[in-house]
């Protein structure tokens, strides 16, 4: 089987300073891969690296294309790169607004995506919004309200329907339930879970919060001042930590 | 026949870094193999490595040294995804926990591992419902979140996930604890059922009846201990 | 004549100006930067459509300027008479007879011939702007084609008023390949900017020119099952009889009463003059 992504010897630097470095990684098909670590570890640098946010100084992050199998993205041309990010992979901010519209309607934020790659029919886009915002629970008679008028945990669900309309491969969730009141968190989880294994979905989740990961990953890495400290099934990670950086991140979770 | 578990020399320890990097040896040249159709105990004292052989064998903890084959892939050595695509199709665990996402209902938890396999849906939650039938979980429970539920309602739905799939071999960590008679019976007939298939099982039983009626051998983990240090 | 160099500015910055307009030309629908004058006359007056008209005219041009079709509004007159005092070129009021023609908001209703070229000033030449406010990324879109928002905009209007509700200003492609903002001309006017004359757009305060050359491909953008209308007040004008014509609405009294009249001055006159008659003509006459 050909991963859906490689990931090879990414390295970011702001100046003299370290972003991230020697990162590397194979991601199959249905996978999902949580990455931890606490602030300015490296982990949100990453993942703005790999999904092509920010140029990584020295690397590779080789996607299996429809059309033309493993190919480097950093040295995709811009426009194959950004029809990428509109297609086959999407990203879901930690904060909604960054990844909504707020001033359009639910059913343009979700149809955004789809007039992006062609669609021009009215009648079609509004009846696949309307889909969608069944498939996150949100009311299909929401469909013209601004997310401006839903509540963080409606607008989270929201911009994961404008980022899975188009039925990408890859997704790229920064801190997905950040921000969130417990309850809704859990409400989240639940639906991506069952979007992922739905439609057989790669993912890379960056977190801090260890229970996210648990829910969700499949594999984790570790991650410390820039460099992976230790990687392997989520469970085991957490469970029987190798590194001293993970065993202190697992023991310093509050217990409820 | 060919063993369907096998432990070859396997040794574990704790480093606790953030302890004085304290090494605590647990498990040294632990060997054992079951052969399909087979179930062995791990016996012990409390603390002697039951558990923690178990979870060596289901690939949650890492070993340090020695092979864990299951189904012929190392477990030591085998990469994320072959441990997660050996638990999906091969190697189940009945922990003492359940552990959930939170809102799930009872009937999606328990037929969850089938769909993991692309079992068909309608065919999943039949078999997820008669399962829970025959743990006594009351029908008008399977719509809500097993979180809610007594202790011993919830390790009945884990049994019930636990064999939802005819996995080939199977880790049980103590299945009939706090299990009243009817569905203890029931329990151990699943575990019967297990073995005529071909299931090879590797259990922790403090029941000692139970543990009479459906193990094979006894495997004591204190062979394993290693010596105390001076 | 006075003092002033011919057509205000100096020949540097005209050579500058015809530079954008040629580059504009030669990629249809792009908007070119340029180094945007200060004008006698406040931002939003026209600024960019005067500065475009300056380094076009030539001695021997024939110029009209147009405010909404009307050679007789205060915009319209000044900026005739801004180029009367500082060319002294002939103007006109005739589009028949125009070589050079400055318009704000308007087409003419006369079919224009190869030989005029038509000026439009244009407040936002941005036609994305309104959706994305960051300039780098309108670009970065316009570089890349990728206007999937354009049609957000269109999508929004359907949801809210049930049918496309941009009545001007409406996004066209140009050539197949750029979205541009045509000015705030009224959809109407959309199916003319396919045309035989020079069209060069003027945006003073953003500083961008931007051009349809002639017989141009102009597409209105839309929905299969949305089609785009070009639309009009559904009546004849009340002048010159016109049903062809895009018409003004003017409240006529306190009671409401209310006539439609050719927003194209010239194009009414012209029809009356030749015994067209709508229904208060002789009240227009007087």
């Amino acid at each position: 089987m050909t991963p859906l992504l490689q990931v090879k010897g990414i390295e970011k630097r702001y100046g003299t300073r370290i972003g991230c470095t020697g990162v590397g990684f194979d991601l199959y098909p249905g996978e999902v891969m949580g990455i931890v670590g606490e602030s300015g570890s490296g982990k949100s640098t990453l993942l703005n690296c790999l999904a092509g946010h920010l140029e990584p100084d020295a690397g590779q992050v080789i996607f299996d294309t429809r059309a033309n199998g493993p190919v480097d993205t950093l040295t995709m041309s811009e426009p194959e790169r950004r029809m990428l990010g509109r297609t086959d992979w999407a990203f879901v901010h930690q904060h909604a607004r960054d990844g909504l519209r707020m001033s359009v309607s639910a059913g343009g934020n979700i149809g955004e995506r789809l007039m992006a790659v062609g669609d021009r029919h009215y009648g079609d886009i509004r009846d696949k919004a309307i889909d969608w915002l069944g498939r996150v629970e949100i009311d299909g008679t929401r469909v013209d309200d601004r997310p401006t008028a839903f509540s963080g945990g409606m607008q989270q669900r929201l911009q994961i329907a404008r980022n899975l309309v188009t039925g990408p491969r890859l997704v790229f969730m920064d801190e997905p339930t950040g921000g969130l009141d417990v309850s809704v968190q859990a409400r989240l989880l639940d639906l991506l879970r069952g979007l992922v294994r739905e439609m057989g979905l790669s993912a890379i989740i960056v977190t801090h919060d260890l229970a996210v990961v648990r829910l969700l990953a499949d594999r984790l890495m570790v991650m410390k001042d820039g460099h992976v400290v230790e990687s392997g099934l989520t469970d085991q990670v957490l469970d029987d930590p190798q590194h001293a950086y993970t065993q202190l991140l697992v023991s310093s979770v509050l217990q409820v | 026949m060919a063993a369907m578990i096998e432990l070859k020399d396997v040794s574990k320890s704790f480093t606790l870094h953030n302890q004085g990097s304290a090494v605590i040896p647990v498990m040294e040249g632990a060997s054992l193999t079951v052969a399909p159709g087979e179930c062995i105990a791990l016996t012990g004292a409390s603390g002697a490595g039951k558990s923690t052989l178990m979870r060596v064998i289901y690939g949650n903890y890492l070993a340090a040294s020695g092979q864990v084959l299951v189904g012929g892939l190392d477990v030591a050595q085998a990469e994320p995804r072959q441990i997660l695509a050996l638990r999906r199709e091969t190697l189940g665990y009945v922990s003492q926990f359940l552990r959930v996402v939170p809102r799930v209902p009872t009937l999606e938890v328990v037929a969850d591992p089938l769909l993991a396999i692309g079992c068909e849906r309608q065919v999943a939650l039949e078999k997820a419902a008669a399962l829970l039938a025959r743990l006594n979980i009351p029908e008008h429970l399977w719509g809500l979140s097993p979180t809610t539920f007594s202790g011993g309602e919830q390790q009945r739905v884990n049994i019930a996930r636990g064999f939802a799939h005819d996995y080939p071999a199977m880790l049980l960590d103590e299945p009939t604890a706090s299990l009243d008679v009817q569905n203890r019976e029931t329990v151990l007939s699943l575990i019967e059922e297990a073995k005529a298939r071909g299931a090879a099982i590797v259990g922790i039983f403090h029941d000692v009846g139970a543990r009479d009626r459906v193990c094979d051998r006894e495997v004591n983990v204190s062979d394993f201990t290693p010596g105390v240090l001076v | 004549m006075s003092a002033y160099n011919f057509a205000y500015l100096d020949e540097q910055t005209k050579r500058m100006i015809r530079r954008a307009i040629l580059k504009g030309l030669a990629v249809p629908g792009y908007q070119v930067p340029f180094a945007s004058r200060e004008m006698p006359m406040p931002y939003g007056w026209g600024t960019g459509g005067v500065q475009v008209s300056a380094a076009t005219l030539t001695p021997d041009d024939t110029f009209k300027v147009i405010d909404q079709g009307a050679d007789d509004t205060t915009n319209a007159v000044s900026i005739r008479k801004f180029f009367e005092k500082t060319a002294g070129v002939a103007t006109t009021e005739e589009t028949e007879m125009a070589t050079v023609i400055q318009t704000r908001h308007r087409i003419p209703e006369a079919k224009l011939r190869e030989d005029q070229i038509l000026v439009y000033q244009v407040p936002i030449p941005e036609p994305l702007r309104f959706l994305e406010p960051r300039e780098t990324e309108t670009r970065k879109m316009h570089s890349l084609e990728e206007y999937g928002l354009m049609h957000v905009k269109l999508y929004e209007d359907i949801s809210q008023h049930g049918a496309i509700s941009t009545a001007y200003a409406y996004p066209v492609k140009v050539s197949g390949r750029y979205v541009m903002d045509p000015s705030p001309i009224p959809k109407f006017d959309n199916p003319k900017l396919e045309m035989e004359a020079i069209q060069l757009f003027g945006a003073g305060r953003e500083q961008r020119i931007y051009a349809v050359p002639p017989h141009t491909r102009v597409v209105s953008l839309d929905f299969e099952d949305y089609p785009f209308e070009a639309t009009k007040a559904n009546h004849p004008c009340d002048l010159c009889g016109a049903e062809d014509s895009y018409l003004d609405e003017v409240i006529m009294d306190d009671a409401g009463n209310r006539m439609f009249v050719c927003s194209d001055t010239d194009y009414c006159r012209s029809r009356r003059k030749a015994g067209h008659q709508g229904r208060m003509a002789t009240e227009g006459a007087a």
